[in-house]
């Protein structure tokens, strides 16, 4: 064979399958990147198996999904005034009095077990609602179910007035919706996956980018508005949630779990923009952080085994359930006293509960005007030195966790099979 | 098919950015070029070495046109297959795996637009790898043998491939709407391969069956008498929408 033909043959097919190898490599090597496995391995994958190692790692070794593990390149989130602005003139929800959410017998089986059970709910239009409950509780599910991604065995529910079933239908333009865990398209960018989501909600044009504009901005991401959402830290993923949520000014927002996975500093990012969208929308937040509850929220739901215990204004929560407590901090290194302490009082009329705590003995009683003078007693005759002695706010906290552990006691035997462990979707 | 528009173009910038397209285009080309060149100088090669292992001889034909699509049709539907399953087997149960189906189907757009989106662009990404692959393979043919195929017939040949490609990434997209599985959606789509394979082979049947439009590609590609084309034909063409189908009846009622 003369040197032109085997140039011929030999020149193009080397082109190709060293280029699609060395387009593999890169896509490898790159900072952001991350796959299924160990990068060396699929290496060695790409270099040695011809032509279908790339194809394999191009297909199928690629993590879109997951963002960056660090959490370079946060972004601050807009100054308060500025969010305040922009959602000025977004508009208003009008006080009609009608309900953002209402649910009737609304129940979920998977199987024999039921994940949640008879749920009559609703929430008022304009409040920032909290869903709490401990694990497996069935939040969730319930947010699910008016968001449409799963079916109710019975019962019926509505979302701003639009009957909840099904997906792709009138409820997805009155809602906004972010899941516990966000994932999005690694390989999008920030702007354009607002832009998508605004396409898919009839934005065009110039509205289009106004709205996109304005939504990077009250998340905090213009200035990360151009990179990929695979190279986001977990609090930017999180806010770009919210942004995809909020693109088509909902009138319900639904999220699960917003701030969960959040360190201080994004907690408190996000909890600005929900505190800040007070009237602008009806946001149903699950959770199960109280503080964050008590900061933001004006309602809650406690939700428990499937079972709503509780739903009410939190001030009127408190008022109803919450209990008189002192709290006795003793000095340093005194367990023995602390013991006898804790013995003597739980021995009292008028101590409903106590709990020792590694800094803080909380003393829950029935009646504050008897309890206060005859522990001081107490205390005298166990030795016990204190550096505080105090009345205390009972919290949403102390009344999450006496009607969570009273439920518990209600409902738990009547189970047929125990939904503790469940997720969202069914799956233990 | 609400959505559809939008979800079509963030598909195709997907087959582009996650480099999938490149991928399967560099596949089809190589193979593409790869065809011609195997019937051109595999008996010259053969014949070298023939001659230098002491009078072991092996037979092959000479190069041939009919050789030469035969390479082609071979090489791009053998890994053109492998191509589409690689497409479309994570198709759907990533995006529902990954909580990315939530996220679309929360906004308006409807089952039908997200899988058909899917579907189209996959259908797309096929096209321009196969226009690359069978171009190549044309053009290779025109410089090694003294005269190319003919035009029409040679369309007919790359069309028929390209429909069969859609076939299997429709089936393959099926076992993933379904078992929510990516490993197991490609695994329906190589049964599948397996299956139609030995019923193509029956008498009644067997011409109606996806891998039978091979064969009536290489005759039309080479100017001989497919025989009677238009029902297998018709047939294959209505089994991407029945398929689509059918993945949608059962991807409408899935909870996500």
């Amino acid at each position: 064979m003369e040197p032109a033909t085997i140039a011929l043959i030999v020149l193009p097919l080397l082109i190709v399958q060293v280029g699609l190898m060395l387009f593999a490599l890169y896509d490898l090597f790159q900072e952001d990147r991350r796959v299924k496995g160990d990068k060396i391995i699929w290496a060695i994958v790409i270099a040695l198996v011809n032509i279908i190692g790339p194809l394999i790692y191009l297909f199928a070794g690629r993590d879109e999904s997951r963002g960056a593990e660090s959490a370079e390149g946060r972004s601050a989130t807009a100054h308060g005034d500025s969010i305040t602005t922009i959602l000025a003139t977004w508009p208003r929800l009008d006080a009609t009095g009608e309900m953002a959410v209402a649910t009737a017998g609304l129940t979920k089986r998977y199987g024999r077990i039921v994940a949640l059970d008879h749920l009559d709910l609703t929430v008022p239009s304009g409040c920032i609602f909290g869903f709490l409950g401990p694990n497996g509780a069935g939040k969730t599910t319930t947010l699910r179910l008016l968001t449409g991604l799963a079916g109710a065995t019975n019962g019926t529910g509505s979302v701003a007035g639009v009957p909840i079933g099904g997906t792709g239908g009138q409820l997805a333009r009155h809602i906004g919706y972010l899941d516990q865990d966000p994932r999005f398209y690694g390989w999008m960018k920030g702007r354009e996956l607002l832009t998508m989501v605004g396409e898919l909600h009839g934005l065009r044009g110039y509205g289009l980018r106004q709205r996109v504009g304005e939504v990077l901005e009250i998340v905090g991401l213009s200035d990360a508005a151009g990179r990929r959402i695979g190279g986001y830290s977990g609090g930017m993923r999180q806010r770009l949630g919210i942004g995809q949520a909020l693109i088509n000014q909902p009138s319900v927002l639904f999220l699960d779990e917003p701030v969960s996975s959040l360190d201080p500093e994004g907690r408190r990012d996000v909890l600005g923009i929900i505190s800040r969208l007070r009237g602008t929308a009806t946001v149903f937040m699950s959770t199960h952080i109280l503080n964050d509850v008590e900061r933001v929220c004006d309602r809650v739901a406690i939700l428990n085994l499937g079972h709503l215990v509780v739903e009410g204004p939190i001030d009127d929560l408190l008022e109803r359930y919450a209990q008189p407590i002192y709290e006795l901090e003793p000095e340093p290194n005194q367990p023995d006293g602390i013991g006898r302490l804790a013995t003597l009082m739980r021995a009292q009329p008028w101590a409903r509960e106590v709990r020792t705590e590694p800094d803080v003995v909380r003393v829950f009683v029935q009646d504050p005007k008897v309890a206060g003078p005859a522990m001081l007693p107490l205390l005298a005759s166990c030795g016990v030195d204190l550096v505080r002695f105090e009345r205390a706010r009972p919290s949403l906290e102390d009344v999450f966790l006496r009607l969570v552990a009273e439920s518990d006691l209600r409902i738990a035997p009547r189970l047929e099979i125990p939904v503790t462990g469940l997720d969202g979707r069914g799956r233990r | 098919m609400m959505g559809f528009g939008v979800l079509l173009r963030k598909e195709i910038r997907e087959q582009i950015r996650t480099g999938r397209l490149v991928a399967v285009a560099a596949v089809f080309v190589l193979f593409g070029i790869i065809g011609p060149l195997t019937d051109r100088y595999m008996k010259d090669l053969i014949d070298a070495i023939g001659s230098q292992s002491g009078g072991f001889t092996i037979e092959v034909p000479g190069p041939s046109l009919a050789g030469s699509a035969g390479q082609i049709l071979k090489n791009l539907s053998q890994f053109g297959i492998i191509c589409a399953l690689l497409l479309a087997m994570g198709s759907v149960a990533w995006e529902k795996d990954r909580g990315t189906a939530g996220l679309i189907l929360t906004k308006p757009a409807s089952r039908a637009a997200f899988l058909g989106a899917k579907l189209a662009a996959m259908a797309l990404t096929l096209a321009v790898a196969v226009t690359l692959g069978c171009g190549l393979g044309y053009l290779y043919t025109a410089l090694l043998y003294p005269a190319p195929f003919d035009g029409p017939g040679f369309v007919a040949m790359a069309v028929l491939l390209w429909w069969l490609l859609v076939i299997f990434a429709a089936i393959t997209m099926l076992g993933s709407t379904v078992t929510r599985s990516a490993v197991a959606a490609a695994g329906i789509g190589l049964i599948s391969l397996l299956v139609l394979g030995i019923v193509a082979a029956l008498p009644v049947v067997g011409p109606f069956m996806p891998t039978s439009l091979g064969s009536i590609a290489l005759d039309l590609c080479l100017a001989r008498d497919p025989g009677s084309i238009v029902g297998p034909i018709l047939f294959n063409v209505a089994l991407v929408p029945a398929l689509f189908t059918v993945t949608w009846l059962a991807f409408r009622r899935q909870e996500l």
